[in-house]
């Protein structure tokens, strides 16, 4: 039974911390900036695995584009103030619901399998794999989500366009 | 404790962490973040069985997430989209406001 | 041989590191220099820039500090490192304080794939050119940061048309890079350098000689020149529109560390030009193989660094909307353009029709969109009433 390498666990650390100020602090830009780390830590978990485009396109995507959208909307919509922690319902039904799923993914994990599988060799794919199997197995998908953003794109902007003469 | 059973570990907890967060604040844009740190953490997971688990060399896994990354970055792009709409027309993203609310 | 000098003194030096830090040693030596390299390049290039601009303004540049000045950056330094560090009272001061911080680490990271000469790069990643620009997107993030956490509303005015102009121009230099990944076939810098290191009769193989690499290249440069807020694209950061954008509230060395940083992503971005396009470390001419090779990375940059002075002192500022338009509406649909046309390169067979094509695609798409776009908002000529 193999130990856990010290970057791994200093990765994770650094996620789960992130994550968790993402979904606790006070003031709005903190939490993006926050989930920003967080991003940014998951992204290294994935270079840590092996999967190296992979990693530098969850940065280039996530930290690069989507936490920056999440910034500009919150600036957008005056969200600079500080929100209470929890609506005046029940916060802790949804905190003993996320326990509860965690407790079951956890056992689920700890008494399967995994725990004893052998050490693998990394797989070494590389990039001109990759690239390959894009356009020659998987182009349908590949095809699809470019329209798929495209309308993405598109929809985004009309939404969210100023409504003329009102 | 193999290594793909720490991974796992760590993306279940970044799961309950987005799950909890989703369900307790009280602005979207918040609920935004909890559905994106699921989203990631369910690409984790696949990583974390591309990498350890068996496989025959396919990049099957690689380019599961690379698509998932794709359609996530279009739907939190048309989720802020709706977000900012809805702040125009009632000036806030409170969701104990927007819940129940009459147009 | 001088071309691998610094190669062999870092092996050298290894020779005399206990096996036990073999590896941290190799390390540290492969990063020092460019921790010492690029920083006295930005102390030099701050003198140069100031001479160059006041020459073009007619005017001389600082010249009491040593002989014509030379001595100017070590005036800087010693400053900005004795300026009172002032932090407003509102300013939140964790992010204000990690803004600086997380842009130098950002301007520090590209380096490392950069080949500055034959076997001289730090890491041959397999996936260079992505690392590059996923750092890169990183510094949006952290400008975001500086003109955010000053609590003042020029500030995050100019973060935000920052942000919104860096991205806009992240486009662009994207695929006007891809065109050249699909033309070299790899990601990785190291092999990219190496496709362009060949010669035909007298002409090397640099992409920029070719049709759609001289058009990607001024792309390039201009999305270069946008990304990293100089003029004519520094209107989020000029002193005459918003008293110094995002760094406003900096004073002292925090200010030092980002001017550092900025000036570092101007030599990363302008490495990875030289890299894509001007052929890396490899000679212009196959007489000249002689010189080393980083003699010749340095030679480059140190021209594309007087081009960006030169550019500077001689166009005004854009707009913001014209900017925008600029990005979405002309460099845009330019560089699809020209990945079409590496395209057609690449697949057409070597001769007089491969350039007509390519040559064709371009100047077609270039006439539509420079003369389309220009013809929309004719300005009435000026009449003058008395002065005739």
């Amino acid at each position: 039974m193999r130990l856990m390498s010290a970057p791994f666990l200093i990765l994770a650390a650094v996620t789960l911390v992130g994550a968790c100020a993402a979904m606790m602090f006070r003031g709005l830009v903190h939490c993006a900036l926050a989930l920003a780390i967080a991003f940014a830590g998951i992204g290294a978990l994935y270079l840590n695995l092996g999967a190296q485009f992979l990693g530098l396109a969850q940065l280039l995507v996530y930290v690069g584009a989507i936490a920056v959208l999440i910034v500009f909307v919150i600036l957008l919509t005056r969200g600079a103030d500080s929100e209470p922690l929890s609506p005046a319902a029940r916060p802790v039904a949804g905190i003993v619901v996320a326990t509860a799923i965690f407790v079951i993914l956890a056992w689920a994990i700890i008494h399967s399998g995994a725990i004893h599988s052998s050490g693998q060799p990394a797989p070494q794919t590389t990039i001109r794999q990759l690239g390959g199997a894009l356009m020659d197995g998987y182009v349908l998908p590949l095809e699809v989500i470019g329209l798929m953003l495209t309308a993405a794109l598109i929809g985004a902007v009309i939404v969210a366009m100023k409504e003329n003469g009102r | 404790m193999t290594p793909l059973a720490g991974c796992l570990l760590v993306s279940s907890m970044l799961f309950a962490i987005g799950l909890a967060g989703a369900l307790t604040r009280r602005n979207t844009i918040l609920v935004l973040v909890g559905i994106e740190l699921m989203l990631n953490a369910a690409n984790l997971n696949f990583v974390a069985f591309w990498r350890y688990g068996p496989h025959s060399g396919a990049p099957t896994g690689m380019i599961f997430v690379l698509f998932s990354i794709g359609v996530a970055a279009a739907e939190a792009a048309v989720g802020l989209a709706l977000i900012l709409a809805v702040y125009r027309h009632t000036k806030t993203t409170d969701l104990s406001q927007l819940i129940g609310r009459r147009p | 041989m001088l071309d691998q000098i610094f190669v062999s003194l870092k092996y050298w030096l290894l020779g005399y590191a206990p096996a036990a830090i073999e590896p941290a040693v190799s390390i540290l030596l492969t990063i020092l220099p460019i921790l010492l390299v690029f920083p006295i390049l930005f102390a030099l290039t701050t003198v140069l820039e100031r001479k160059g601009l006041g020459r073009i303004q007619n005017r001389y540049g600082p010249n009491r500090v040593g002989f014509c000045g030379i001595l100017q950056p070590m005036a800087d330094g010693l400053k900005s490192l004795t300026k009172e560090d002032i932090v407003p009272a509102a300013a939140d001061r964790t992010v204000h304080f990690l803004a600086p911080l997380v842009l130098l680490a950002v301007a520090f990271l590209p380096y490392a794939v950069l080949p500055i000469g034959r076997n001289m790069v730090v890491t041959n990643l397999d996936t260079g050119v992505l690392f590059f620009f996923a750092i890169g997107a990183i510094s949006e993030l952290s400008v975001f940061m500086a003109g955010w956490s000053s609590r003042n509303k020029y500030s995050l005015l100019g973060a935000m048309r920052a942000v919104a102009q860096m991205i806009s121009y992240e486009v662009p230099l994207l695929l006007s890079s891809i065109a050249v990944i699909m033309a070299a076939g790899s990601l990785s810098t190291v092999e990219i350098v190496e496709k362009q290191a060949g010669f035909t009769g007298i002409f090397p193989h640099w992409y920029v000689l070719t049709p759609w690499g001289f058009v990607g290249f001024i792309l390039f440069m201009i999305a270069a020149t946008a990304e990293t807020n100089r003029s004519p694209f520094d209107l989020p950061e000029g002193e005459s529109e918003i008293i110094a954008g995002y760094y406003i509230e900096y004073s002292g060395f925090k200010f030092a560390l980002f001017f550092l940083g900025e000036y570092l992503g101007m030599f990363a971005i302008s490495g990875l030009g030289i890299t894509l396009f001007l052929g890396g470390w490899s000679a212009p001419l196959p007489f000249l193989t002689w010189v080393p090779s980083w003699i010749w990375f340095f030679s480059k940059l140190l021209g594309l660094i007087i081009g960006f002075i030169w550019v500077r002192g001689t166009l005004p500022r854009l707009r913001m909307d014209q900017l925008m338009n600029f990005a979405w509406k002309f460099m845009l649909p330019m560089a699809l353009v020209v990945v079409v046309s590496a395209g057609a390169w690449r697949f057409l067979p070597q001769g007089v029709t491969r350039w007509l094509v390519s040559i064709v695609f371009l100047a077609l798409a270039y006439l539509l969109l420079a003369r389309g776009v220009e013809t929309r908002n004719k300005i009435a000529k000026r009449t003058y009433r008395f002065a005739e």
